[in-house]
């Protein structure tokens, strides 16, 4: 028992829902805000509250020096599980004992100020952390180096680009020394280079013997840093594992979801006047095939909503993604080219069309997005999942070899001696 | 680099750091403790509001001057020149301004405070540290602008030839008495200011009824007798008072009406500072 970091005993989250939820979406005039807020007070006393279990009779337990993968889809509980053990908020029931100095890093830059300095704010950000001031200032030359902004440091931040923020909110946060680190998905932040640098000071922390929690999306960071997965679903815990049965868990589930109708699904954000109801991606020869072919036409037809005869559509965006989660390629409608046109008689369909598919055969799903009169009316995770198979790109035969790394292929030439 | 501590430690309920993560139940704890933990942050957390307050404005630092000079010029001006409102036989800028000491300071911390959970958001929804600090960091921040009001106050009371007196010494009691009741209305409004948002548009009209209530721009002595009792439940009334008696010499020591307003801002603290306390755990889920 003694090498237990983290105890976690049926804990339970609620939330209270329904009240007060449109007031993010619409601002109110002040007329209706004073309407709201006096229904709203006044509900606070008669109305019967409409409740989430966020997080339900979770249970587990993190052995010290295990790196643990929090996945799970939108909504899965995954954020509030992290909230609960770094103490932000508190469980409804249940019960859960960490061991050792904690440490969570839900943000980068957390508590900085726009008028201080990069000097005074890594003072302010680090105390805020839960460093102590003399901690800090024997690491400060480390932070500063860490994060390569020595010349700005007397500078106020609020003339820092959002890159050097990031750059020197992760430099306090990547000196915290806790025996046990709780971290949110703060490595989607910052250019490529940088990211580098954090995930390598991450393993460098797990290889360090620290319990680490990590919540995150990408599959391919899980998999190369923990060594525990936890699969929630819904507030609880399906898969409490090695992180390659959790991320089977994701992918199977992810695989099923893609497989749901569409315009039957309820995991997808945005305002909802325009959605998505369905994708069909084919090749030329079949109508829909979810088969595309290395080098071959491939055809992705988005079929959306009645469209308003008022409504200012912007664009339509999809991601590639494989099936780890890592982004292959991005498309986006609003990036114009000669070659696009516009057909009335589309209607409701936006179609992209790609001449000579560049993928690598193999398993892929897309992310799309639409927005519409200034705003984000539909984003849809995972709308459909699509296999590529094995092809010729121009003539070059791309079977599915398995040390074809990468996802994909461009047209290309070789001119080999001889 | 790596911390051996884990391994040190024999076993987890020996362990130097263990944390309990359960729904708090009871009133029980004020969780005092848990504040003299956080002290530093509590520090920067002031130093932040201090050097982040006046840093974008074309005048900086002068503000903290210039708004009591600015204050008492217009009050002398509309109260003690144009309405000639009685300022017990002494001239009016001094009056007013031995008003606005406490006055200013305690308005100003109650904005900050109660404005303080709501403001500061982004930080309580990413990291944990008792929330109580935030507010009590609003009430002690003032303490500069008081200190700079203050010397104002000095600077008055040379050029008007008023001596000090021994009476002096009973004023770091009511700076004491002016920050409690700031740090009591302080910790209601945030509590509700977070449930309900109108507090934050309640705030100022609720100072400046208070203001009214108080002498700050009027000697008590013009409040009719009948009534002068409930006035002076106003811990404002009797802090103002104490004010011009310990610096000015008029009026008359702390009497009970003092006391018993002083017990009813103290009850009313500590009652504010439980609600604050079991609200906090969860303010999160408000935001």
């Amino acid at each position: 028992m003694s090498d237990i970091a983290i105890h976690v005993d049926n804990l339970s989250k609620k939330y209270r829902i329904g009240r007060n939820q449109n007031e993010a979406l619409h601002k109110p005039s002040p007329l209706r805000h004073l309407a709201h807020s006096m229904r709203y007070f006044l509900g606070a006393f008669f109305q019967p509250e409409e409740t989430l279990w966020a997080l339900k009779n979770v249970s587990f337990e993190v052995k010290q020096g295990d790196v643990l993968g929090v996945i799970g889809r939108n909504g899965s509980g995954k954020s509030t599980l992290l909230k609960l053990l770094s103490r932000v908020t508190e469980p409804t029931t249940g019960r859960a004992v960490i061991y050792g100095r904690v440490g969570a890093l839900l943000e980068v830059g957390t508590g900085f100020h726009p008028e201080l300095t990069g000097r005074e704010n890594v003072f302010l950000s680090g105390a805020i952390l839960g460093m102590k001031r003399a901690e800090i200032e024997r690491k400060f030359d480390e932070i500063i180096a860490f994060s390569g902004i020595e010349r700005f440091i007397d500078t106020p931040i609020k003339y820092y680009s959002s890159g050097m923020r990031v750059r020197l909110g992760f430099a306090v946060a990547a000196h915290l020394e806790p025996e046990v680190l709780l971290i949110d998905e703060v490595l989607a932040v910052g250019d490529a280079e940088f990211q580098q640098k954090c995930l390598g000071k991450m393993s460098q922390v797990a290889t360090e013997g620290r319990t680490v929690l990590f919540v995150s999306h990408n599959m391919a960071a899980v998999q190369s840093l923990c060594n525990r997965g936890l699969y929630l679903q819904k507030g609880e815990v399906l898969v409490d594992g090695t992180i390659s049965e959790a991320v089977k868990m994701y992918l199977k589930i992810i695989d099923e979801i893609s497989q749901q109708e569409i315009s039957e699904r309820s995991d997808r954000s945005g305002l909802g006047n325009i959605r998505l109801v369905g994708v069909d991606i084919t090749d030329q020869s079949h109508l829909t095939a979810l088969t595309l072919i290395t080098g071959e036409p491939a055809q992705f037809v988005f079929h959306l909503s009645h469209l308003e005869p008022n409504t200012v559509f912007e664009y339509l965006d999809f991601t590639i993604c494989d099936l780890q989660g890592n982004p292959v390629a991005y498309f986006n409608s609003i990036d114009s080219s000669p070659e696009d046109q516009k057909s009335p008689e589309l209607h409701d369909k936006v179609i992209c069309w790609i001449h000579e598919l560049p993928l690598l055969p193999g398993r892929y799903r897309i992310n799309v997005g639409i927005k519409a009169n200034g705003e984000m009316q539909d984003h849809v995770e995972a709308a459909a999942i699509f296999n590529v198979e094995q092809g010729r790109l121009r003539g070059r035969p791309i079977d599915n070899r398995s040390q074809r790394l990468g996802s994909v292929i461009f047209p290309h030439r070789w001119i080999l001696p001889g | 680099m790596v911390e051996n501590s884990l391994s040190r430690s024999a076993t987890p309920s020996h362990h130097p750091h263990v944390t309990v993560i359960e729904a708090t139940k009871g009133w029980i704890s004020l969780g005092l403790k848990d504040i003299w933990e956080y002290r530093e942050l509590l520090w920067l957390l002031i130093w932040r509001e201090v050097r982040g307050m006046y840093r974008q404005t074309a005048l900086g630092a002068s503000w903290i001057f210039l708004r009591p000079v600015l204050n008492v010029v217009i009050l002398t001006l509309v109260f003690g020149t144009f309405v000639k409102v009685p300022s017990d036989n002494l001239p009016y800028a001094l009056f007013s301004l031995s008003a606005l000491l406490p006055w200013g300071y305690f308005s100003n911390a109650v904005l900050r405070s109660a404005g303080s959970l709501v403001q500061n958001m982004e930080i309580i929804s990413k990291v944990y540290f008792p929330r109580i600090i935030i507010a009590i960091a609003g009430v002690l921040s003032g303490l500069v602008d008081f200190a700079a009001s203050f010397g104002i106050f000095l600077l008055f009371m040379l050029y008007f030839k008023v001596p000090i007196r021994i009476e002096i010494l009973w004023l770091p009691g009511f700076i004491l008495a002016s920050m409690l009741l700031a740090l009591t209305v302080g910790l209601w409004l945030s509590t509700l200011s977070v449930r309900f948002r109108d507090v934050s548009f309640a705030i100022n009209f609720l100072l400046q009824a208070m203001m009214y209530l108080s002498p700050v721009i009027y000697p008590v002595n013009q409040v009719p007798e009948a009534l002068r009792f409930f006035y002076r439940l106003n811990p404002m009334a009797g802090i103002i008072e104490g004010f011009r008696w310990s610096l000015l010499g008029i009026g008359s020591p702390p009497d009970i009406t003092f006391w018993i307003s002083m017990g009813l801002m103290f009850v009313a603290m500590l009652l504010g500072a439980f609600i604050f306390r079991r609200t906090e755990r969860t303010i999160v889920d408000y935001l």
